[in-house]
């Protein structure tokens, strides 16, 4: 039975109070020490900048193949295989991210903008023929999913079960709490969904899922290893974005001034994003798992040990940023871990800001103000930070009636 | 303290002291040089950090590695023998002078 000297703490992560300010914890067990036993969980946290950067940085300590959830994949049950990409480890994981980022380049990505830029256009042609709506529904939702899964080459109908899928993925990181219970609940129906769509025949020829199957006839994968790239990437990339697109907006509909900088500047919206991914990072905390007993920080951890990556309080770390609890597109907040680092850096992280340059230059160019009428709702969730609601109303500009560049 | 120039298409200079541990990519991107976009922040995911190295004195750069190889094929400017992409560039505690120059473009 092993036993801690290092402080511990049973302020819980996965609390409804931690969801409601999850900042002022973080605030909290940021002061307890740069690393921090969590008994209810079994589990390591940190919460500081250097200390997460380096366990990101440092995969062959930390290792993602038990899981990158609270759940041990090695030791229990789970509700599905580890992710070929998010949980894998090397040797074999590299094999698999090259194939991916060898889909993934950035002039591929750049090749994407002409197909959301009209997307975007109808979505904001709709958005200013109502002027008053909520924008999780009509702005940050619709955008990735429609965006997202056309570049992967899906089909149309059924889309709605990707984010189903997603909260599963995510949602399943946690413990078994209601939110778990809930996103569970058709687990069934939405996994064979998925699956059926990740298959080379249901595939449109030329778009990115394709492409991940023509590396699999070059000999880079298996066409099943192949069909698992493809869900991962779709399991890990909507929810994300519309969490992130809904937190920028919210961001901005409270800081006026900051919107209005944007509206004369356009540029500025690739900044406002990259401070939201750190100001409101959508993925708010996920874990390795110890190879070794090792020192960390002034903690020993043992070998084969969950520890617990706070993000979230890494990129609001008064260590790192000053003056962190402010939302501030002046800022450069280049090295955020938004994205995460090392090897399992998202591998859709120029894709996101492809899909938020576009749809928010789109909406910097025509809206002319942004305000919010009513109370922004938090989406409760295991991982994630993002809204359920954000109602808004806009101005739009006055030339803004029409839609392009 | 390790200096870093950079040489623009134009041949203008600007030289910045550099410590051991930063890449030249963090350094150009800390002190306004706009000719590296650096889009990913250092994740060795856009190829918008692009340079040619020129000179490393006395000490060698980080080797390259399979990753930056293959997001070196993506560059925008020409890749030549001397491409690098700054971000994997940390400065080793004895080099004393860095000097590259920077591409047409990155995006």
């Amino acid at each position: 039975m092993l036993e801690y000297t290092a402080p511990a703490t049973d302020i819980d992560p996965y609390s409804p109070e931690f969801h409601d300010d999850p900042y002022a914890m973080y605030a909290r067990l940021r002061e307890l020490g740069p690393v921090v036993r969590l008994p209810q969980y079994d589990a390591w946290v940190c919460t500081r900048y250097d200390v997460v950067h380096h366990v990101l940085s440092t995969s062959e300590t930390f290792r993602s193949g038990a899981g990158v959830g609270l759940a041990h994949l090695g030791r229990e049950e789970h509700w599905r295989r580890p992710s070929i990409l998010l949980e894998n480890d090397p040797p074999h994981h590299a094999g698999v991210r090259a194939a991916l980022m060898g889909v993934l380049t950035p002039q591929n990505i750049r090749r994407l903008r002409a197909d959301l830029e009209p997307q975007a256009v109808e979505i904001v042609d709709r958005a200013i023929e109502r002027q008053s709506f909520d924008a999780v529904a009509d702005i940050a939702t619709p955008f990735p999913l429609r965006a997202f899964p056309d570049a992967v080459g899906l089909v149309e109908e059924g889309r709605e079960a990707l984010i189903a899928y997603g909260r599963m993925v995510f949602d399943g990181m946690g413990p078994k709490n209601d939110i778990y219970d809930a996103v569970m609940a058709n687990a069934d129906d939405t996994v064979a969904w998925i699956t059926a769509q990740c298959r080379r025949d249901a595939l449109t020829p030329g778009k990115l899922g394709a492409q991940v199957h023509a590396a699999a006839d070059a000999g880079q994968l298996t066409h099943e290893e192949a069909a698992l790239v493809v869900r991962s990437f779709l399991s890990a990339g909507i929810d994300t974005t519309i969490h992130a697109l809904g937190s920028c907006l919210l961001a901005l509909a409270q800081r006026p001034e900051q919107w209005r900088r944007v509206h004369e500047q356009p540029a500025l919206v690739k900044r406002a994003f990259e401070e939201t991914l750190r100001f409101e990072s959508p993925f708010q905390k996920f874990c390795r798992t110890s190879t070794g007993p090792t020192r960390l920080a002034d903690v020993d951890v043992a070998a084969d040990e969950k520890v617990l990556l706070l993000v979230g309080s890494a990129n609001r770390d008064p260590g790192r940023w000053e003056d962190p609890d402010r939302f501030d597109i002046g800022r450069n907040p280049v090295g955020h871990l938004g994205f995460g680092t090392g090897i399992h850096g998202c591998v859709g992280q120029m894709i996101a800001r492809l899909e938020a340059d576009v749809l928010l230059g789109e909406l910097a160019r025509r809206v002319e103000s942004v305000e919010l009428t009513g109370e922004p709702e938090w989406q409760p969730s295991n991982s994630l930070r993002g809204l359920r609601s954000l109602p808004l109303r806009i101005t739009p500009a006055p030339a803004g009636a029409a839609g392009g560049t | 303290m390790p200096k870093v120039t950079y040489t623009r298409v134009d041949g203008s200079q600007e030289t910045l002291d550099v410590p051991a541990g930063t890449s030249v990519m963090q350094a150009a991107v800390s002190n306004g040089i706009d000719e590296i976009v650096a889009e990913c922040g250092g994740n060795l995911m856009c190829a918008t950090c692009h340079v040619y190295v020129e000179r490393a004195h006395p000490a060698v750069l980080p080797e390259m590695q399979a990753d930056e190889d293959a997001m070196l094929e993506c560059v925008e400017s020409e890749r030549r023998e001397n491409s690098r992409l700054s971000c994997q560039l940390v400065l080793p505690d004895d080099v004393e002078e860095v000097v590259v120059r920077l591409p047409e473009s990155q995006l």
